[in-house]
């Protein structure tokens, strides 16, 4: 297998700092990591890639995702005045596709939030669709898939 | 430590908790009460199991719960319907895992027993050694009694109660009501949220009846909202009102302009549905099939609460099951058109995508909300939890029931009174098992 570490690096790189922007709440920053048609999805069906006609837990496109940030940081939710602080690591970073235009990766991800003096943990998979610009990478599409995600979840009142 | 010895000592029966405008929090955290419930409710009604569309052809089947017993709902070879004890015959093994599917045959996975999905026993490895120990015909998967409304399947233990029409009773009509969700064409399922919580099942019972809560738990949803649609939920000065329907049934009607999604066609497009509006017109709908469909696209402008573990809930089914005294899983089913086009039913998803589920933007706080009940009402030696909201405002509905304000508690005490009776009677007989612990 041929490797771009210098790639590799870069998509590393991009998502240690977006984990981290989410971890620490900087939603307004975060929003701006998008294309103008990104979406984030977190499927409730790991077999299913038809996201548009199918249920997920989330489908946000640029609208949605505002609202959900503005619902998490206004202050009227009384759940998302209770989530304290998550802790995600993201490892086995792999990229598995890229050309000029595009670049997709996948990683491992294991959310920790504490909630009610409680841990709770959320393994996931990862995927995302990164485009290259010249500032950096903008996200087209990232694909939350819970290791759980068809079981009985905790309700979330943070961003994967 | 006295103290404690003295809760313990609580001499009031379970049925005796409950009075007329208020109930007592242990029935909140008792598990002594919550195995009687099991037994004397959940194992003594008509409990929902699932829709008919989630079994659609020969060979679907779907897995669910009858309070603790876990069942199968199959569509057998000639399209009948079942719901099957998941148990296999032989030394007890689930013969079915996964939520639903399609499979020739349920073959147990222990020692290969391989049933119909008529629950019959079809075939079994090396069977001579049974020879004049049984017959096969008389080891067919255990089949519970079921009938059905509106494609809505409800399985009971018992023999002897009334049949499901009677049960349902005043809430038909609103189940009828509930059915044009489809826009003119079937409703059906398409696919839905789980979620739990840490607390008592009876809470998010009374919260689809609970008005009362939404523009305070829900404010971070209605600021999503675009200010037309804002003004549709903010009903509590409204005309809005709860009935009891008898039978633990109520209906909450928030929306009174949203009851019939086959009324008022005429209705301008809201500025949210203008872009399904035109997808449809795109794909050749006739105006008023787009204004029909654009209509039920919102959902009804009621929940209609179903004792005990199922709602009508605006757009969607919430079922509720009791998994011990203190966890409750919760399933929000989204609901669209058999048939219907696919812009419709998307439009539907990311409707309940919004607000329902473990990520929408209301089922968590309405998850906080509950969680804190469940703890507040660890407090104390003794407590009462009220319900008594608009107890003495009531009038009598068109129907001849009590009807009270759209945040009144009468949904509640209609449920708590059928709780009673139910908890009041002796244990079960009949059919149905008794609860092991
Ligand atoms: S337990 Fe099912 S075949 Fe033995
Ligand atoms: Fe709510």
């Amino acid at each position: 297998m041929k490797s771009n570490t210098e790639l590799l690096a870069k998509v590393t790189e991009f998502i240690g700092y977006e984990a981290d922007l989410l971890d620490h709440k900087g939603y307004q920053e975060w929003l701006s990591l998008w294309t103008d048609s990104g979406l984030y999805i977190v499927p409730t069906d790991l077999n299913e890639t038809d996201y548009l006609n199918t249920l997920n837990l989330a489908l946000d496109d640029a609208d949605m995702r505002r609202m959900r940030v503005a619902r998490l940081i206004n202050g009227e939710s009384v759940s998302a005045d209770s989530v304290g602080y998550t802790v995600r690591m993201m490892s086995r970073i792999r990229v598995l596709e890229a050309s000029d235009d595009v670049v997709v990766a996948r990683c491992a991800m294991t959310l920790n939030e504490l909630r009610h003096g409680k841990l709770v943990t959320y393994p996931a998979n990862i995927e995302y669709r990164l485009v290259p610009t010249d500032e950096g990478f903008l996200v087209d599409r990232k694909v939350v898939k819970l290791l759980h995600a068809d079981g009985f979840l905790r309700t979330v009142s943070f961003i994967f | 430590m006295s103290e404690l010895i003295e809760l313990q000592d609580i001499s009031l029966k379970a049925a005796d908790m409950v009075e007329e405008g208020r109930v007592h929090k242990s029935l909140y955290s008792d598990p002594e009460i919550f195995e009687e419930e099991l037994d004397k409710v959940f194992n003594n009604t008509w409990v929902f199991v699932g829709h008919e569309s989630e079994v659609p052809d020969s060979g679907s089947f779907k897995t669910s719960f009858v309070g603790r017993h876990p069942v199968i709902l199959t569509r057998d070879r000639k399209g009948n319907l079942h719901v099957l004890q998941n148990r296999c015959r032989h030394r007890g093994a689930t013969v079915c895992e996964g939520r639903k599917g399609k499979t020739k045959a349920l073959t147990c996975p222990y020692h290969g027993w391989g049933y119909g999905l008529d629950g019959s026993l079809r075939a079994l490895p090396k069977p001579e050694e049974y020879d004049g120990v049984f017959d096969k015909k008389d080891m067919s998967l255990e089949s519970l009694r079921f009938e059905t409304y509106q494609g809505m399947v409800f399985a009971t233990f018992k023999d002897d109660i009334e049949p499901l029409v009677d049960f349902l009773g005043g809430a038909k009509k609103w189940i009828d009501l509930f059915a044009k969700q489809g826009g003119g064409y079937p409703m059906k399922v398409l696919g839905e949220h789980r979620f739990n919580f840490p607390g008592n099942w009876k809470i998010q019972l009374e919260n689809t009846t609970d008005a009362y809560h939404f523009p305070i738990v829900h404010k971070s949803f209605v600021s999503s909202l675009d200010d037309a649609t804002a003004d549709i939920f903010d009903f509590l000065d409204g005309e809005g009102f709860v009935e009891d329907l008898g039978h633990g049934h109520s209906v909450m009607v928030m929306i009174p302009e949203l009851v019939d999604l086959e009324a008022d066609l005429d209705q301008p497009i809201p500025a949210r549905f203008e872009a399904l509006a035109a997808e449809l017109r795109e794909e050749g709908k006739s105006e008023d099939e787009v204004k029909k469909l654009v209509r039920a696209a919102h959902g009804t402008g009621f929940n209609l609460n179903l004792f005990p573990n199922v709602s009508c809930s605006m757009a969607f089914f919430r079922v509720l099951r009791p998994v011990s005294v203190g966890e409750t899983e919760i399933q929000h089913v989204a609901l669209g058109g058999e048939g219907a086009p696919q812009a419709f039913n998307r439009k539907r998803m990311r409707l309940h995508e919004h607000f329902q589920g473990p990520m929408g933007f209301g089922t968590p706080d309405d998850g906080e909300a509950w969680e804190r009940v469940q703890k507040g009402s660890q407090s104390g030696k003794d407590g009462w939890i009220l319900v008594n909201r608009g107890m003495t405002r009531l009038r009598t509905s068109v129907d001849g029931n009590p009807q009270g304000a759209v945040c009144s508690e009468t949904g509640m005490r209609g449920a708590y009174q059928q709780y009673k009776k139910m908890m009041a009677a002796g244990s079960t007989t009949n059919t149905a098992p008794a609860e092991e612990k």
